[in-house]
């Protein structure tokens, strides 16, 4: 087994004996970076590999959780279902949207995706009925034999470890090979024979599975969900996640993930004023470390590959 | 091989391509030539389906293309290079061309196995064609203009074509690159017995290489014919005077 | 529901031409920075907002002067228009070089910079500057009132449009403008000074959008969040105008204007929906606007 995967394994073994540290804050941590890495690896499909830039994530990450809730909540689903049907119902309206947006390119899609993004929160803001509007849904509860921190974060993990198996898979597959090219030169994997469009409404459609699955477990976690999950900062924070980590590299988006929630953790114990630190390492990162964390190391040598 | 009947495009009122027609036989070797502006790359992209006509029919192997889109008819048997170098900048050479051979064998929907495995002879043979068999692991942006063009050759050799299009193939080469890759076109033509088209500027490959040349000017097909033909034309000398080719 | 009365649709109406002409204001320069630097600025609605707070920090500074708004207005919307300047001088300009998604998160890493700097120097309180006395009263419209102020702003709007249309045909750098919107490369090899022409440009759209805040101070609470909220509907109006034309932004405000004014009373759980459903159906079904130019393959 290659070096890499050796140190994939002992990271699942650490992040598997993490509980026994019998601290709540390291459970909570490692549940809220394990969910927003999944995140924000399910943005990286369409703009690390598929060269899609997209700002409207957020609706599919609020979809799933929503739908989760609402199933469980109003139709009194149980939680199994609920979430399947949550990250189904994200892929439909991936579909959808996807259908419309690959139309286009470049600024005109970016533009199309926020505004699909904010019809969806505009929708489930002004909703009051179905789900409270502005108030949002709160008390939702850990589901039956999944009652406490430790439970969920042990499921959270195995969720999270078989999507990125999943994922990881389909990226190094011919499949994945295909939305790297049509990332490099869309015109040119056109005339190899490749049908673009569907190949990037299927990618479109595989990043909202994923999202919804990364929202369905959020909207548990955090036992509230409100429209903000839908808002455009919030697709704007996954996407910064995404290339603070390196969006060149499939864990990259996670070691952005895992960076940003820390860092954003220990800032906002001393100050309010996190969008300012937030602003800066973007910039700084802009400017100085195109590649992300991971894109600076790999430069460094300390994690030499073949490229992809 | 390729029939192209009263094809007609405008772009905003400006007609680029005038009523052409014209034939391309089986394994012939035909170019277009013209002065810039005349409509080449606009007839390129209108027989590869890149870009939709407005008028007229295109016949590919005794089918009907002219509503087809580019990767139907790439499927078909065409092949094409471009007038800008169009490569996968970021992947290695021989990624590059595996792709290729990829989406060719119709391997491109597998979401489960490693991609490194497939195809790894099948590409080598393709490298070793166009002569980049030594920079198989280099990264493809990287590489000098004369061997990206080369590349690309080796891209649109993956898919097995019938009938190759190349657009302005030595464009911006010194005149030993340009002597260099024509020797490995004509080759690589005879050798695999395809039909080529293409587009060039350069005078010398035009009537050292083409059984066949056709003469565009603002849209529309004024000569066509062999190369001694061709040269002798009054109409063609008309529009190339004070070209100083 | 039954016809509402003549006189209360017409306030309406100019209510809703005088947040247009706020709207043209921003996305004027948001469009003509588009247009030519191909930058979409996400900061803009920072800079409107900085604006409105630079405006009521020279009004603090100007007290008892005569014509204390005005002048207020102008040093505020000057400041916001050196800021931008400084921006894309030295900042900006490093990243033309790079993939376009690079300038679009610098522009938001300044959306994010900027908004905590303004809470850091005035705090998250809603702060307000009065009326100039010029233009305190209200005019009677049929049997209502409506405030001068905002007749102001709905002739000035017409009035800076004009001005702009002055100067985009009839001067030498105008002409550049318009060049560089069609050509850029042209335009460098032409001999211009193709950097200094993309400073001057964000320089005129971050004026622009500073004398919006400058302006709107008087008649709206300048509060943390107006960012964010200009920043979406001038998105909104220059998708429906067409990203860079100059006329279908001040079209694009007039409709966006009257159909939130309007859209509020008529079916206000619904206007919020439908104006992005209008902006998601407009990039649909014809993506340059109404007065933009068919985008080319």
């Amino acid at each position: 087994m290659s070096k890499e995967n050796w140190f994939l394994i002992v990271i699942i073994m650490l992040l598997a004996l993490l509980p026994l540290s019998e601290s709540r804050f390291y459970i909570f941590l490692g549940t809220d970076i394990l969910i927003m890495g999944l995140f924000a690896v399910s943005l990286n499909l369409l703009l690390g590999y598929t060269g899609l830039v997209s700002f409207g994530q957020a609706a599919y990450f609020g979809v799933g959780a929503y739908t989760c809730t609402l199933l469980m909540k109003k139709a009194s689903i149980a939680f199994p279902l609920a979430f399947i049907g949550a990250a189904i119902f994200g892929a439909i309206i991936a579909f959808i949207i996807g259908f419309f947006c690959i139309r286009l390119t470049k600024i005109y899609f970016a533009m199309l995706t926020l505004a699909f993004s904010q019809i969806i929160w505009a929708i489930v803001f002004k909703w009051n009925s179905l789900t409270g509007g502005d108030n949002g849904i709160i008390g939702i509860p850990f589901p039956q034999h999944l009652d406490s921190p430790t439970r969920f974060y042990y499921f959270t993990l195995v969720i999270v470890v078989c999507s990125f198996y999943i994922l990881r898979k389909a990226m190094d597959s011919p499949f994945g090979r295909m939305l790297t090219t049509i990332r490099e030169n869309p015109e040119r994997t056109e005339f190899i024979g490749i049908n673009v469009k569907l190949f990037q409404l299927f990618a479109f459609m595989l990043s909202g599975f994923f999202a919804a699955i990364a929202g369905a477990l959020f909207g548990i976690f955090n036992h509230s969900i409100f429209p903000d999950l839908l808002f455009w900062p919030q697709s704007a924070e996954v996407l910064i996640m995404a290339i603070l980590g390196g969006m060149y590299s499939f864990f990259g988006p996670l070691v952005g993930a895992a960076v940003m929630l820390y860092l954003r953790m220990l800032v906002t114990s001393y100050t309010q004023y996190w969008p300012l630190i937030m602003g800066s390492i973007l910039a700084l990162l802009l400017f100085f470390f195109p590649g992300g964390i991971v894109g600076f190391l790999k430069s460094q040598r300390i994690f030499a590959r073949g490229n992809r | 091989m390729l029939t192209v009947e009263k094809v007609k495009k405008s772009f905003d009122g400006f007609v680029a391509v005038n009523g052409v027609s014209f034939r391309v036989h089986q394994g012939e070797i035909c170019s277009i030539i013209g002065p810039n502006g005349a409509g080449k790359t606009t007839l390129f992209n209108l027989i590869t389906g890149h870009l939709p006509a407005d008028e007229g029919k295109l016949t590919f192997k005794g089918m009907d293309i002219t509503h087809l889109r580019p990767y139907q008819i790439c499927r078909l048997g065409m092949g094409r290079s471009f007038q800008r170098t169009n490569i996968f900048p970021r992947l290695t050479v021989f990624q590059n061309i595996q792709a290729a051979v990829l989406a060719h064998r119709g391997k491109s929907f597998n979401f489960y196995q490693p991609v490194e495995s497939f195809f790894q002879e099948e590409t080598q043979v393709l490298l070793k064609m166009v002569g980049l068999q030594d920079y198989a692991e280099t990264i493809s942006g990287s590489l000098s203009y004369g061997f990206q063009k080369q590349l690309e050759l080796g891209i649109s050799l993956a898919s097995e074509p019938e009938l190759l299009l190349l657009d302005e193939p030595t464009a911006g080469m010194s005149a030993q690159e340009t002597h260099h890759t024509i020797e490995l076109i004509g080759r690589i033509t005879r050798e695999k017995g395809l039909t080529l088209l293409f587009t060039e500027h350069d005078m010398e490959v035009v009537f050292s290489i083409s059984e066949r040349i056709m003469v565009l000017h603002q849209g529309r097909l004024i000569a066509e014919g062999s190369p001694e033909e061709v040269r002798n034309n009054p109409d063609v000398k008309k529009v190339y005077l004070g070209e100083g080719r | 529901m039954h016809l509402p009365d003549p006189s209360f649709l017409l306030i309406q109406c100019l209510s809703g031409l005088t947040f247009a002409m706020f709207l043209f204001l921003i996305a004027s320069g948001l469009s003509l920075i588009f247009g030519i630097l191909r930058v979409l600025n996400f900061a803009h609605g920072s800079l409107y907002m900085l604006g409105a707070y630079l405006t009521y920090f020279f009004v603090s500074r100007f007290v008892d002067t005569p014509g204390q708004f005005w002048w207020a207005a102008i040093f505020g919307s000057l400041s916001v228009a050196l800021l931008g300047g400084v921006i894309e001088r030295f900042f900006l300009r490093q990243l033309y070089i790079r993939e376009e998604l690079n300038q679009l998160l610098f522009t938001y890493a300044l959306v994010l910079l900027i908004s905590d700097f303004a809470k850091i120097v005035w705090g998250t309180g809603q702060l307000s500057v009065s009326r100039p006395p010029l233009l305190k009263g209200a005019v009677p419209i049929l049997d209502q009132y409506f405030p001068e102020y905002n007749i102001f702003i709905i002739l000035l709007g017409p009035g800076i449009a004009l001005l702009f249309w002055f100067v985009l045909h009839r001067t030498r750098w105008g002409r550049f403008i318009r060049a560089a919107a069609l050509d850029r490369e042209m335009l460098g090899s032409l001999g211009v000074n193709v950097n200094r022409l993309f400073t001057v440009v964000f320089t005129i759209g971050a004026w622009l959008a500073g004398l919006g805040g400058a302006l709107v101070s008087p008649t709206a609470a300048i509060v943390p969040g107006m960012d964010v909220e200009i920043i979406i509907n001038a998105f909104i109006v220059v998708v429906i105008g067409g990203l860079g034309s100059f006329w279908g932004t001040l079209l694009g405000s007039l409709v966006l204007g009257q159909v939130i004014s309007f859209g509020i009373l008529v079916l206000p759980r619904l206007s919020m929906v439908f104006i992005y459903i209008l902006m998601a159906a407009v990039l649909i079904l014809r993506p340059w606007g109404l007065l933009g130019k068919p985008l080319q393959r």
